[in-house]
């Protein structure tokens, strides 16, 4: 939001394309939302937000874009759903808080809060690979991504002397067919791009009211 | 010597949980006249009124003082209860030691010490009450509304249905009002039309109801029960027994003038029906632009005519009727934005009201219904809707909420998304929508409609290009943002009808700061006036949407109905008099009259010497008084008082209290 005014017809359709495409893809109505903030004032990480969760809903409705997929709130985000619980809209705004994240990974957009997206990758490479969390492998693709190698060593110590990291990751049964998902997912998601690149329209297009 | 009886009420604890009844009733016993004292649980029950009966024939008791709870809650119960016993209801006094005493005093001895207080105030008041009598007037059984609009057919319609015959007055050339210019209603999107126009059928077939349409109410007199009315039937030039309205005449007529139905985005003859379906139809002609009016020369409309309907003579004709009892459902009109300048209503075309954009939006309308934007016929992709323009601005407009643009705003968005798939953006400061599918309708507009609602006041609106670019705040956001619009819709507040004061100084009721006329009690009256017989129905009274119009015009005609089934009409005998041989016929007590009660008259008297000599005094008209007292207070000789509050009971009060 660099700009002074925001120009709401610049936007054009693609403003409540955007909202219907949010909506669509986190399962919700973001045109619900009437913007009374009882989302903001129970998050326990607005604090540190750029935006508050009412802000983003506001910022989808109009579709900027922009301003919602470069803010920190979508990354700050714990998923917590205390929002989602409290809504009086029935808005499942921590799903459109994901939803954000997962289009400005896929679009790629420079994250806000590097290092949380880090955690985020540092955690799913590990599912990808085993089927299920492998902290240490965690710990390790997380510090060579942020550069940050002796911040909580000691944690790291105390939690291997009590046996709570394991050296070797585990696999389970099922890991062929988690990397299957991993595979579908990231599938679906390269023709997302195609499609908006191509400017062919969304599968949801078209639906109304849903919710 | 008075024989005063004095009941004491315990009302349960209400009253004896602060107020010691033994010590009231030894107090009382001690005042003069006092002959008898009892007291009650709950004089009120059935036992306790027995009570009150039982003493007054075996006490002999010629006064009665019971001391209780507001005369308000109960004095009429007592007064029946006196008049059961053979006494004049008005030889009964109430003295309040619930509401004024008991419920306001924790301290029981204070309590007490008031409460003889009181009670001594009402033995002596009471000591100087005489037998008053109610008289009966007769009640001409006919209702005169006043507005054709949805409240006044609904109304005429209930009373109709009751049997009882009713005027309706319209001062323009049908009946129908601002309804007949609506397209769609909120929250159903039934369409106006479609519910409007068969009432006004049936109003026209309607045996027992007579339509005055091109009409004007000009001069009321009387009271409850008998109005003389005097009604301007304004020259229609067409004689509407013979005309057929079959049209020729208006599709002959070379004049043209803009629309007053339409609000100017039509056009219109000057020999005319205001819309298709107007009641009745059959034309008037329009002085002002009638080309033989203003030069002498056409009359084609008369050539044309195939019935020989039209004459150019006709005169303005003053009737006089007789009502029993009078709606007044006069409406409302639409708040000119004008003084809006930053808005450009006036100056830019394409900015334009819900009002008009109701025109635009209308089947039957000047554009048959397409949205055609008034500059150059287009077809609007965004529109700007701004909400509260005028309503909510005491700067620029009216202090109050209009209450109907938001709802009507939410019906804009959503017709402008149907039919032409136009986004809307509104401006808003607050939503507000209590009404049954209200806020429904409201969710509806932003979540299947998609309209965007942007918190703030639009602050400027200007011309660039084609678009009318509208700056605002989204206060939410904390943005300053902008809309390029095609069309702006300005959501302009309701107000009261042109010559609203007039009207109501003819009528003698009362309207507030905004020219609304004010019902007699807020929540428990609304739809009474403060003289007796008049009745509110509509948005005359304040702002309202249709269906709360249409229940209030019921209201309204439900009293009227049993006004009139009434065969005659009791008074209240607490009304002011004039002791004449006092009076100085200043009449300073006949502008202070809020109900035009007062008027003045010639006594003929003969003085010392034998001489008879004529001179003016005030009369005072019984049925109109309602006994406020504003005309004791201004009187300059005291010659005026009010039965059963004399100046007399007053001083007697004060004496009790005081010395």
């Amino acid at each position: 939001m660099e700009m002074e005014v925001l120009n709401l017809t610049a936007v054009g359709p693609a403003g409540p394309a955007f909202a219907a495409q949010v909506g669509a893809e986190a399962g919700t109505n973001a045109f619900s939302c009437y913007q009374c903030g009882k989302c903001s004032a129970g998050c326990p990480l607005s604090y540190a937000m750029d935006y508050q969760p009412r802000q983003i809903m506001r910022l989808v409705q109009l579709g900027l874009k922009d301003e919602a997929l470069k803010s920190s709130t979508i990354w700050l985000c714990a998923s917590c759903a205390t929002c989602t619980t409290r809504c009086p809209r029935e808005v499942q705004i921590a799903a459109v808080m994901d939803t954000l994240r997962a289009m400005a990974r896929r679009e790629g957009y420079p994250y806000k809060e590097r290092s949380v997206a880090a955690f985020h990758r540092a955690f799913l490479n590990g599912v990808a690979s085993g089927g299920r969390a492998y902290e240490l492998g965690m710990i390790l693709g997380y510090k060579l991504s942020t550069f940050e190698m002796f911040k909580d060593i000691d944690l790291g110590l105390t939690w291997l002397r009590q046996g709570k990291l394991k050296l070797l990751p585990e696999r389970i049964k099922g890991s062929a067919s988690v990397r299957d998902i991993f595979e579908k997912v990231r599938k679906l998601e390269q023709e997302e791009v195609a499609r908006q690149r191509e400017g062919r329209p969304a599968a949801h297009e078209g639906m109304e009211g849903h919710s | 010597m008075r024989r005063v009886g004095v009941f004491v009420c315990w009302c349960g604890s209400n009253i004896a949980g602060t107020v010691d009844i033994e010590q009231v009733k030894a107090a009382a016993a001690k005042m003069p006249n006092v002959a008898y004292v009892e007291d009650n649980k709950y004089t009120c029950s059935e036992p306790g009124q027995a009570a009150i009966q039982k003493a007054i024939k075996e006490q002999k008791l010629d006064r009665v003082v019971v001391a209780a709870c507001s005369p308000r809650m109960h004095e009429n119960t007592f007064r029946r209860t006196v008049g059961g016993a053979g006494l004049n209801p008005y030889l009964l006094e109430i003295a309040n030691i619930r509401e004024h005493c008991s419920w306001v005093h924790p301290d029981k001895v204070a309590g007490t010490r008031k409460a003889v207080d009181l009670v001594r105030r009402a033995v002596y008041k009471v000591a100087k009450n005489v037998p008053l009598q109610r008289a009966s007037i007769d009640v001409t059984k006919r209702a005169l509304i006043i507005g054709g609009g949805i409240a006044g057919i609904q109304a005429a319609l209930d009373i109709a249905d009751a049997g009882q015959p009713v005027v309706v007055v319209e001062k323009t050339p049908s009946i129908g009002g601002h309804m007949a210019q609506l397209d769609k209603t909120f929250p159903t999107l039934d369409c106006s039309a479609c519910i409007l126009t068969p009432k006004m059928v049936d109003a026209a077939q309607n045996q027992n109801i007579t339509l005055m349409t091109w009409s004007e109410v000009e001069k009321v007199d009387g009271y409850i029960g008998n109005f003389t009315v005097t009604i301007r039937k304004k020259a229609r030039h067409v004689d509407t027994t013979k005309c057929t309205g079959c049209g020729i005449c208006w599709s002959k007529c070379p004049a043209k003038v803009s629309s007053e139905f339409d609000l100017g985005i039509g056009k219109r003859k000057a020999i005319y029906v205001p819309f298709p379906q107007a009641i009745p139809n059959k034309p008037v002609i329009d002085e002002k632009n009638c080309i033989f009016f203003k030069t002498g020369k056409c009359k084609a409309c008369q050539m044309f005519c195939p019935t020989g309907s039209i004459s150019f003579d006709q005169k303005d004709e003053l009737v006089e009727e007789k009502f029993g009892a009078i709606i007044v459902a006069t409406g409302y009109e639409q708040w000119d934005p004008s003084p809006y300048g930053e808005y450009g209503y006036g100056r830019y075309k394409d900015v334009i009201t819900g009002l008009e954009f109701e025109r635009l939006v209308n089947a039957s309308g000047p554009t048959e219904g397409k949205i055609k934007r008034p500059s150059d016929g287009k077809l609007p992709k965004d529109v700007v809707i701004i909400q509260c323009v005028g309503s909510r601005d005491e700067a620029k407009g009216i202090p109050y909420c209009s209450k109907t643009c938001c709802m009507y705003s939410a019906k804009h968005a959503i017709l402008l998304e149907e039919k032409i798939h136009a986004h809307s953006y509104v401006f808003y400061m607050d939503v507000r929508t209590p009404g049954k599918g209200y806020e429904e309708f409201y969710k509806r507009a932003t979540e299947e409609h998609h309209a965007t609602y942007i918190r703030g006041r639009v602050s400027r609106v200007y011309q660039k290009g084609d678009k009318l670019v509208c700056l605002g705040e989204d206060t939410l956001l904390g943005k300053k943002v902008e809309v390029e619009a095609d069309l702006v819709i300005l959501a302009s507040a309701m107000v009261h009808q042109n010559g609203a004061s007039k009207l109501a100084q003819t009528l003698g009721i009362s309207y507030d700061q905004n020219e609304f006329y004010t019902e007699a009690h807020a929540k428990l009256r609304p739809v009474e006036t403060n003289t007796a017989g008049i009745f509110l129905a509509g948005a005359c009274q304040g702002p309202k949407d249709i269906p709360e119009t249409v229940a209030q015009a019921g209201a309204a005609a439900s009293k009227v109905i049993s006004l009139l089934s009434k065969p005659k009409l009791e008074t209240e005998p607490l009304v002011a008099q004039v002791n004449e041989a006092i009076c100085s016929g200043c009449l300073w007590c006949k502008p202070i009259c809020p109900y035009k009660a007062i008027d003045g008259k010639v006594v003929k008297e003969r003085i010392a010497g034998g001489k008879t000599i004529e001179r003016p005094v005030a009369a005072v008209n019984a049925s109109l008084c309602q006994g406020c007292g504003a005309c004791t207070v201004a009187c300059r000789t005291g010659a005026m008082n009010v039965l059963g509050f004399t100046n007399e009971h007053i001083l007697a009060e004060v004496d009790a209290l005081c010395l």
